[in-house]
């Protein structure tokens, strides 16, 4: 165990490196650059447009500016925003309270619908049910987030009227968990959606495999009810394998946060991060790049380990 | 279908040939959902080719008497947008743009995904285990802060849109067949050429890359999904293609302040967006079961 969690950990490591090079290497480079944006301004001149530069030291070799970064990377300066000045770990801590309470919602949702559907598709399989979620998991994972948001919107805010067309909470009013509440269930439905159909595509395959084991005729042939069957010794295994999908989920689960939070004017990671994408504000794109990719990576990992603790078979494999 | 008969003439012996690529186009047509799909995907792109003709209207005319023009009104069967634009007219020539980029980013994807794949199964060793962190740095990037990054540093086109995609997408294609070479490197055949004193190269073209035309053709179905969403995805959020010009993500950009009023403007574009790429996901999820029947069995 200690050698796999030995390699494992290094993998993630190198991957880490790779993904803090490949991001910078790629805003850097490309056209424009933070100080184009004051381009159009009257007020700035050629030469007050060279001395900012010089003072974001953008004039240096890129390796310069990198090992500059990834320096205070490590002792937590991650620089501070183009836009307001504001350094960028804080304004990106701003932001991550909304994120999450948005995700945690969210994949709440998809586990229990998804564990739910995905154990009657598997016990009723073939059945009509069973074969009306693979028709609806298929198109849950094609709709368009953005728009499924939108629809949601027009049905509940725009038709119904009961609940509100976005942002976090009623404006100007004071904390209330109630007016929280109804603000956070058609975002964290949309967002929801996207994750449900992978879970109860899991879950279904996972219990299959396990329907078909031996053990489990053993039991039925002891003449353990079905329903006991199902829930103590299908599902008990049938989940192991679905620990690693929590970690394996986090990319699309942050690309759906950010459209559902552009949709619905929730202020989160992914709202600044298309923010800061049109004032060209490399330090907290970076910032946001960095921290997604980071989580991604330690998600997989852990997940990898807690499967592999779980089930000493992937050790060896 | 080609693909069936590529793949069916490399695994059978040539007396079979027939045979078994009709029995692969049976497992086919009995996935009754990827039959549907091919239904659909053939209408729109027969309504993307023939796009101006038969639209009622210019796409790009501006006719703002027609503004928000009920759908079945005024010759719009469905409707009119903010700017007394026709909704058909848009969406079948938006169908051009996004079915375009769909299939041009996934022949970037395939061609990428397929050499990165195939080098890093066969050469292994340490070029396998740097391309392999590669694509787990890639992987780690959530798809659309990466391409929203990319998409907003260049002018946007049809091109650039295409090429963005496809860089960012290739890494499923990588895996899929490193590892389908991988257990191919070892089979007889191949070792038989290699004992023969043929080139890496000649293994890898003649003997290695035949056999993964079936996988490669059901990435390249899903990607080709993947790839129209993606592309719905930065146009709605203005990093895409732009107005006037319409696609099926950016008639969508400006819908949310028109429901009130109309409601069909945000509608009928993402209906269009989710058949297709519904489609093209059950289209390779079809192609999957009837090219490897032990994987239909277990998922059926």
């Amino acid at each position: 165990m200690r050698a796999y969690l030995a390699r494992r950990v290094v993998q993630a490591l190198v991957v880490l490196v790779l993904v803090s090079l490949g991001g910078f290497t790629v805003l850097h480079l490309a056209p424009g650059g933070p100080v184009a944006i004051y381009a159009m301004s009257p007020t700035m001149s050629a030469e007050d447009m060279e001395r900012l530069t010089r003072q974001l030291g953008l004039d240096q070799p890129l390796h310069v500016q990198y090992a500059k970064w990834a320096g205070g990377l490590v002792t937590a300066n991650w620089g501070r925003s183009y836009r307001d000045g504001r350094v960028v770990l804080e304004v990106i801590a701003d932001r991550i309270p909304a994120t999450l309470v948005l995700m945690l919602s969210a994949f709440t949702v998809a586990v229990v619908l998804g564990l739910t559907t995905g154990i009657v598709s598997a016990v009723r399989q073939y059945s009509i049910f069973d074969h009306a979620m693979t028709l609806g998991a298929m198109v849950a994972l094609s709709i368009p987030t953005f728009w499924l948001g939108l629809m949601g919107i027009y049905v509940f805010a725009e038709l119904l009227r009961v609940l509100p067309p976005g942002n976090i909470g009623t404006i100007g009013a004071p904390f209330a968990l109630a007016d929280r509440l109804r603000h956070l269930l058609l975002p964290a439905a949309t967002l929801g959606v996207v994750m449900v159909a992978t879970w109860s595509r899991y879950t279904r395959a996972s219990m299959l495999e396990v329907i078909g084991e031996d053990y489990i005729r053993t039991a039925r042939a002891k003449g353990v009810s079905r329903g006991a069957i199902v829930l103590k010794h299908a599902l008990k295994n049938a989940l192991i394998p679905l620990v690693t999908l929590a970690g394996l989920q986090l990319p699309l689960v942050f690309s759906g946060a950010l459209v559902t939070e552009t949709v619905f004017t929730w202020p989160g990671m992914g709202r600044l991060f298309v923010d800061s994408i049109g004032y060209r504000d490399y330090p907290v794109l970076m910032g946001i790049l960095l921290l997604t990719a980071t989580l991604v990576v330690v998600g997989t990992l852990a997940a990898d380990l807690v499967y592999a603790a779980i089930d000493p078979r992937v050790r060896h494999a | 279908m080609s693909t069936h008969a590529a793949t069916a003439g490399t695994l059978a012996a040539p007396g079979a040939r027939r045979t078994l690529s009709s029995v692969v186009l049976g497992r086919f047509v009995r996935h009754r959902p990827a039959v549907v799909s091919v239904v659909l995907i053939v209408l729109l792109g027969g309504g993307a080719v023939f796009a101006e003709r038969l639209s009622p209207r210019d796409p790009v005319y501006i006719d703002m008497g027609h503004k928000f023009a009920r759908p079945l009104t005024r010759g719009h069967l469905l409707g009119a947008d903010e700017l007394g634009r026709d909704v058909l007219s848009r969406l079948l020539h938006a169908g051009r743009v996004s079915l375009a980029v769909g299939l041009a980013a996934m022949a970037v994807t395939v061609l990428i995904g397929a050499v990165v794949g195939a080098v890093a199964g066969y050469r292994g060793g340490l070029v396998d285990t740097l391309l392999l962190r590669l694509t787990d740095a890639m992987l780690s990037f959530p798809p659309i802060f990466m391409l929203l990054a990319l998409a907003a540093f260049v002018r946007p086109s049809l091109a650039s849109m295409t090429v963005i995609i496809g860089v960012t997408s290739w890494m499923d294609v990588t895996r899929m067949v490193r590892s389908q070479i991988l257990t191919l490197r070892e089979r007889e055949f191949v070792l038989g050429a290699r004992a023969l004193g043929a080139p890496a190269s000649r293994i890898l073209a003649r003997h290695l890359f035949p056999n993964t035309v079936g996988i490669i053709a059901v990435a390249a179905t899903l990607a080709v999904a993947r790839a129209i969403l993606l592309e719905s995805y930065i146009s709605f959020l203005g990093y895409g293609i732009q107005p006037p010009f319409a696609s099926w993500g950016n008639m969508l950009n400006n819908a949310q302040s028109y429901f009130a009023t109309a409601p069909w403007v945000a509608i009928f574009p993402g209906v269009m967006i989710t058949v297709a790429v519904t489609s093209f996901n059950f289209l390779g999820d079809g192609l999957r079961d009837a090219l490897d029947p032990r994987h239909a069995r277990s998922r059926a």
